[in-house]
């Protein structure tokens, strides 16, 4: 199967270093401290963040720094069947974890002793880089939150396929079989908190890639510092004096 | 806007636009620069010693930000203001909390902080007035001074060693709220005012807006002030004071009953905050006095002010004030 045409477009008419369109809104669980829905193309995942609030279960307490949960979870209609997942199923607590664990190299947790925070990201419609969408939307609910981060963390998939290098795939490339690289980064200090791949590459040609998912990381820190600034702006001109 | 979901028509939407996009004009060119997102870095003068405050870090010289916010600068001191975190305490500040939990020779309350907040039995008057050492049987009488879901007010009096906060309830104006409701906002939009007891004579009712984003409408209860030592100390309503509710009889009843005025008033003072928490102005006395006037003047319902045409019209009544004090302001 043709992923990638002569011409050099792709099966959704992208060219091969483009990604797809991002969309973020902050604000969307009015409960949350902090909550946000990210839009890559047409996955869409929503984040809500509980905290920092006293810690549920006592014997989980750190005297030094914050407890972070992380729940990742699919809802029944994301994908193209509608199928009940279980709660604790392999994959969501794998990607429960690989959450959590990029979220905690980021967040100042000595800051705030003695707490828990909690990061809920549900993924609503599905199709190819739910874990980068999911970075995402919880970078932004935390910043939403206000929680001390020492950066941003912005994820971005890519893959290889038909001797291309392809940023961000979407569901049907992913299914391709070939390799799909997850880079997870800190963009200011230029740190990788996430690299996670799948499948073979020869090691010229991962770097390849690697790097260029590192680029659309950039991208999208770009955009979601952005969206944030002009979120700030507005609240404070709401405010008023 | 967050809160609420209003489904706004066409006119109504075009309106509320106008409206937020003039507010905007009117707030000055350094508050927008001063905005800044998480790992901004910070213009410093660099010759200055620069004291890094709260909010900010220490990248390879630079000053950078770890919060989305609003740069804020005193004399040496920089810092960023956080607008939608949790409640950031001072010593001094009136909160307004709900009591979670009994525990030994303590409560524990809910303030919309990283803990729970303590109030020691020893920070806390006792029911018949008198300063003394706390006992064993006034321990076991704690539930009736307090109980869980509670809403009490007090002042935090300092900082335990872990981080969390003590609490202080020593004079007559703080202890145990009833007879209204607490409303729950950002405490952003709560300014560290003089003045967070409001009573207002008008409606007969208290008010108390919370530092924590924990505002109280309640009816007014007059405040016995201890004070004044030539006024008796009164032993029979301590009695009835220390009775449960559950055995009141028929006539204290009626002494507690609020009259329909007064709860109108009360929903309608709430249901101004809630709107205007939802469109994200800050909360002042005067603001809640304007748009509980702007709905008698309107005639409209207690639950219509919380539909899409109130929320428009205080939105327009807001832009108009702030453009009235700029230009007093000039």
């Amino acid at each position: 199967m043709e992923y990638v045409s002569p011409e050099g477009l792709r099966l959704d008419g992208r060219r091969p270093m483009e990604m797809r369109q991002l969309r973020a809104e902050l604000g969307a669980v009015s409960r949350a401290d902090g909550s946000a829905v990210f839009e890559m193309g047409n996955t869409k995942v929503i984040a809500a963040v509980y905290g920092p609030r006293e810690v549920q279960n006592r014997s989980q307490q750190m005297n030094d720094k914050a407890l972070i949960r992380c729940e990742y979870t699919m809802a029944n209609f994301s994908t193209g069947d509608r199928l009940r997942r279980p709660k604790g199923d392999r994959r969501s607590t794998e990607i429960s974890l690989v959450i959590r664990q990029t979220m905690e190299a980021c967040i100042m947790t000595h800051l705030m002793p003695r707490s828990q925070i909690d990061i809920f990201v549900q993924v609503l419609q599905a199709d190819g880089g739910t874990r980068s969408a999911c970075i995402n939307a919880a970078t932004l609910a935390l910043a939403d939150a206000g929680i001390p981060m020492c950066d941003l963390v912005t994820s971005c998939s890519a893959g290889y396929l038909n001797s291309t290098p392809l940023l961000d795939l979407n569901y049907v490339e992913d299914s391709a079989g070939g390799p799909d690289v997850t880079v997870g980064i800190l963009p200011k200090l230029d740190k990788v908190t996430l690299l996670q791949m799948d499948a073979k590459l020869p090691m010229d040609i991962f770097e390849n890639v690697m790097q260029l998912a590192t680029e659309g990381c950039k991208a999208v820190a770009n955009y979601i510092r952005e969206v944030l600034l002009e979120n700030t702006k507005q609240l404070e001109n709401r405010r008023g004096v | 806007m967050r809160g609420m979901e209003l489904s706004l028509n066409h006119t109504q939407k075009l309106r509320l636009q106008r409206a937020l996009e003039s507010l905007e004009s009117f707030s000055s060119a350094t508050n927008s620069n001063a905005s800044v997102t998480v790992a901004d870095s910070i213009p410093v003068n660099q010759e200055d010693g620069v004291l890094k405050g709260h909010g900010t870090t220490d990248l390879d010289g630079e000053v950078v930000a770890t919060v989305c916010g609003v740069i804020e600068r005193v004399n040496k001191l920089v810092y960023v203001r956080t607008l939608r975190a949790r409640y950031k305490p001072e010593v001094g500040d009136i909160i307004v909390g709900r009591v979670l939990e009994v525990a030994p020779k303590r409560w524990r309350l809910e303030i919309n902080f990283s803990q729970d907040a303590v109030l020691m039995l020893s920070s806390m008057n006792l029911p018949d007035g008198i300063q003394r050492r706390r006992t064993a049987v006034d321990e076991l009488n704690m539930r009736s001074i307090f109980e869980e879901n509670d809403v009490v007010c007090a002042e935090v009096r300092d900082f335990m060693r872990d981080g969390s906060l003590q609490l202080q309830a020593r004079s007559q104006k703080y202890g145990k709220l009833e007879k209204g409701q607490m409303l729950t906002i950002s405490p952003y939009l709560v300014k560290r005012r003089k003045q967070h007891f409001h009573h207002l004579e008008q409606y007969g009712i208290d008010l108390i807006l919370g530092c924590n984003g924990f505002i109280w409408v309640g009816e007014h209860v007059e405040i016995k002030d201890d004070m004044i030592e030539d006024e008796p100390t009164p032993t029979k309503p301590d009695a009835k004071s220390n009775k449960s509710q559950i055995s009141q009889s028929l006539e204290e009843q009626e002494q507690t009953y609020t009259p329909l005025e007064t709860r109108e008033n009360i929903c309608r003072i709430a249901n101004a905050i809630r709107v205007l928490s939802t469109l994200g102005f800050s909360i002042t006395l005067d603001v809640i006095l304007e748009i509980v006037d702007l709905s008698t003047k309107k005639g409209l319902d207690i639950h219509e002010m919380l539909g899409a045409e109130f929320c428009v019209l205080v939105a327009e009544k807001e832009a108009e004030r702030r453009s009235s004090s700029t230009q007093k302001k000039r």
